[in-house]
């Protein structure tokens, strides 16, 4: 690792100056980190079965297999339609997916343990169902790079987007609830034995749909107004976004039942909003009017208020609705610092333990240190995203980097923030790491933007520099006309050649 | 599995999830030092480079091309006056200069190249010079069909 962003640099790429390098793509850097995700992730497999006293089985080696057969084409895929992509996100990718699905095979041991000791059938394997998942991601990856060129010509489709987001969305609450409704909440389409959350993708269009339109309209937003206590307090007529998208969330609350996705909608816009107009006052608004929804909700569902209640004392009702918490949170003390060593705690205590509560089965078994770097991994995701942002010249591209990159960064802290008992606890999944195939296919579409806005911002100016196609002693020097009547009348004292 | 070698493994495998995290914030080190998103590349290119560019400093001054091309000037800290006039440091043989046509001289560790209220104007590289503009190594500058570059 002694030349970081070193890599294989494409001929012709390089700036048209003489000497000049040509510009590091990041590619070798990239695969130098996924290979060391993979080195990781195989290990962590081994201490699974070592702890567990398995065997590896030829299946499991088939999951491994493919696990690095989807890095080898995610990262072909790179090589090939993004090759100035910033290099740490594929790997940091890489590295929660192949974690996530270590943890949920080593669930899977343990639900079979225990149905072998109550004599029950085996419950499926949920791995599979994961690495099949991921590999549905893999072609949705590809698919984004490949077919999206340009992240700006998304812009162009930005209404058609926020339509079809807007369909996804309300589409499980329209549905009968034996289709749409799982464990209470309303977000699912299930077709025979799959289902999906259209919610997930919904999320991705509406960010791009709020993405291209304040872009066009962020003018709007920013310019008229009148001043109170010292900040710009927007017309009245121009909170209508604001309004929109705390309606879209509460409808969302209401019709689904979902808090989570509920929240991540409100959030993510309301950052898009401070991003394209850099407005204190949007922030404050948008706060005060999340504050007047969260008490009407309280107030109204009955579901929330055993939320909230869960998450003040979960150990009041232990036995019943705190259990999942309290169970989540003895995990998260039996690892402790350290934790027990992966496969050699017990996470399957807790219901849910592979896709809501995934956080904590990793806190049992890697302990705080183990959880950190996790977190730093994901806050390395994060930051790439934002430097994109940052980095890329287009202002659809910035505010559609800030909006994907936030909205991980948003779903990772409601996560982790409800299973460690921050705030109340709210039915989504930590991206990547869970168990949950529209999540995970999801989040690899998000990604893949990602990675393609980054690339628009690393790629070199495809504008090159004039070539000195004239010697530059021929070239024109800026010529002084000569009056042509005589020299008294001129404005200018030089003739051509002048000799003053 | 012996609890020796499982606290040893548990051990070394919290370390390698550090290590990855630390290699990734290397990567984001050195991309503190690349310029920003703009990337503008210095010339001569690179950050080593430019930093032994600094520390090098004009000795010569070179005409590259025009009627004079092929001559050197070693350069001390005085002023080169260039023009057509007798008493310039370069005096120029070329109908497109003026008579004192530009100053180039030392400030510091630099070169600055200024014009004299020349009739055709100077040029550093393809733009033209309107105040004192700095002359960094292997750049030409233009003065009528004359063109001249500063060499260490």
């Amino acid at each position: 690792m002694a030349a970081p962003g070193s890599g294989a640099a494409r001929p012709g790429a390089t700036n048209g100056r003489e000497g000049a390098p040509a510009l590091p793509t990041g590619r070798t850097i990239e695969l130098l980190l996924l290979v060391f995700a993979a080195v990781i992730v195989t290990g962590a497999l081994v201490l699974v079965e070592a702890n567990q006293e398995q065997e590896l089985t030829p299946t499991l080696l088939y999951v491994g297999l493919a696990y690095l057969v989807v890095l080898t084409l995610a990262h072909l895929a790179v090589r090939r339609f993004a090759p100035y992509a910033d290099p740490l996100i594929l790997p940091s990718v890489a590295l929660l997916n192949g974690l996530g699905l270590v943890m949920i095979h080593r669930l899977d041991l343990a639900d079979q343990d225990r149905a072998a000791l109550l004599g029950q059938p085996l419950p499926g394997s949920l791995v599979f169902k994961q690495i099949l998942w991921t590999a549905v991601g893999l072609a949705l990856f590809i698919a984004v790079l490949w077919r999206v060129k340009d992240h700006r010509t998304l812009a162009r489709y930005g209404f058609t987007c926020g339509f079809v987001g807007l369909v996804l969305l309300a589409l499980p609450g329209l549905l009968p609830s034996s289709i749409s409704e799982v464990n209470g909440a309303k977000l699912w389409i299930r077709i025979g034995g799959a289902g999906i959350q259209p919610g997930e993708f919904a999320k991705i269009l509406l960010i791009v749909f709020f993405a291209a339109f304040l872009v066009q309209k962020r003018d709007l937003f920013s310019t008229a107004g009148r001043r109170f206590l010292g900040m710009e307090l927007p017309r009245a007529r121009d909170l209508a976004p604001l309004l929109v998208a705390w309606g879209l969330s509460v409808g969302v609350l209401v019709v689904e039942r979902d808090l989570g996705s509920s929240l991540l909608f409100f959030g993510i816009l309301l950052v898009l909003l401070y991003a394209a107009t850099e407005r204190v006052s949007w922030m404050l608004i948008g706060l005060g009017f999340f504050v007047v929804g969260a008490l009407i909700a309280y107030q109204l569902f009955g579901h929330v208020q055993v939320r909230v209640q869960v998450w003040l004392d979960p150990f009041a009702d232990y036995a019943n609705r705190g259990y999942q918490i309290a169970q989540a949170l003895f995990g998260l003390g039996t690892g402790g610092v350290g934790g027990t060593g992966l496969g050699a705690g017990r996470p399957d205590l807790v219901p849910f333990a592979e896709s809501d509560f995934i956080w904590s089965s990793l806190g049992e078994e890697l302990g705080l240190i183990g959880l950190a770097s996790i977190l730093v991994v994901y806050l390395v995701l994060i930051t790439r995203g934002l430097r994109s942002a940052l980095a890329v010249r287009d202002s659809f591209g910035k505010l559609l980097a800030t909006g994907l990159s936030f909205a991980v960064a948003l779903q990772i802290f409601v996560v982790i923030g409800g299973v460690t008992k921050l705030i109340p606890l709210t039915g989504l999944t930590l991206p990547f790491l869970s168990y949950g195939g529209s999540s995970l296919v999801a989040n690899y579409a998000l990604v893949a933007m990602l990675l393609r806005i980054s690339n628009a911002a690393r790629a070199p100016l495809t504008r090159r520099p004039a070539a000195p196609a004239v010697p530059i002693a021929d070239a024109g020097t800026e010529l002084v006309q000569r009056p042509a009547v005589g020299p008294t009348t001129g404005p200018l004292p030089g003739p051509t050649g002048g000799r003053p | 599995m012996p609890e020796l070698v499982l606290q040893l493994t548990r051990a070394g495998f919290l370390a390698l999830l550090w290590l990855f995290v630390l290699v990734a914030l290397r990567v984001v080190r050195s991309d503190l030092y690349a310029a920003s998103g703009l990337r503008a590349i210095m010339p001569g290119g690179g950050r080593v480079a430019s930093r032994a560019g600094r520390s090098r400093t004009a000795r010569q001054l070179l005409v590259t091309q025009g009627p004079l091309a092929g001559t050197r000037i070693t350069l001390d800290s005085r002023p080169i006056l260039v023009g057509r006039a007798d008493d310039s440091t370069l005096k120029l043989d070329d109908d497109y200069a003026s008579t004192r046509h530009a100053r180039i001289s030392q400030q510091g560790e630099d070169w600055y190249v200024e014009d004299l209220g020349s009739t055709n104007g100077t040029y550093l590289d393809r733009a033209k010079v309107t105040a004192p503009t700095r002359v960094p190594l292997g750049v030409p500058v233009r003065i009528g069909k004359t063109v001249i570059e500063l060499r260490s």
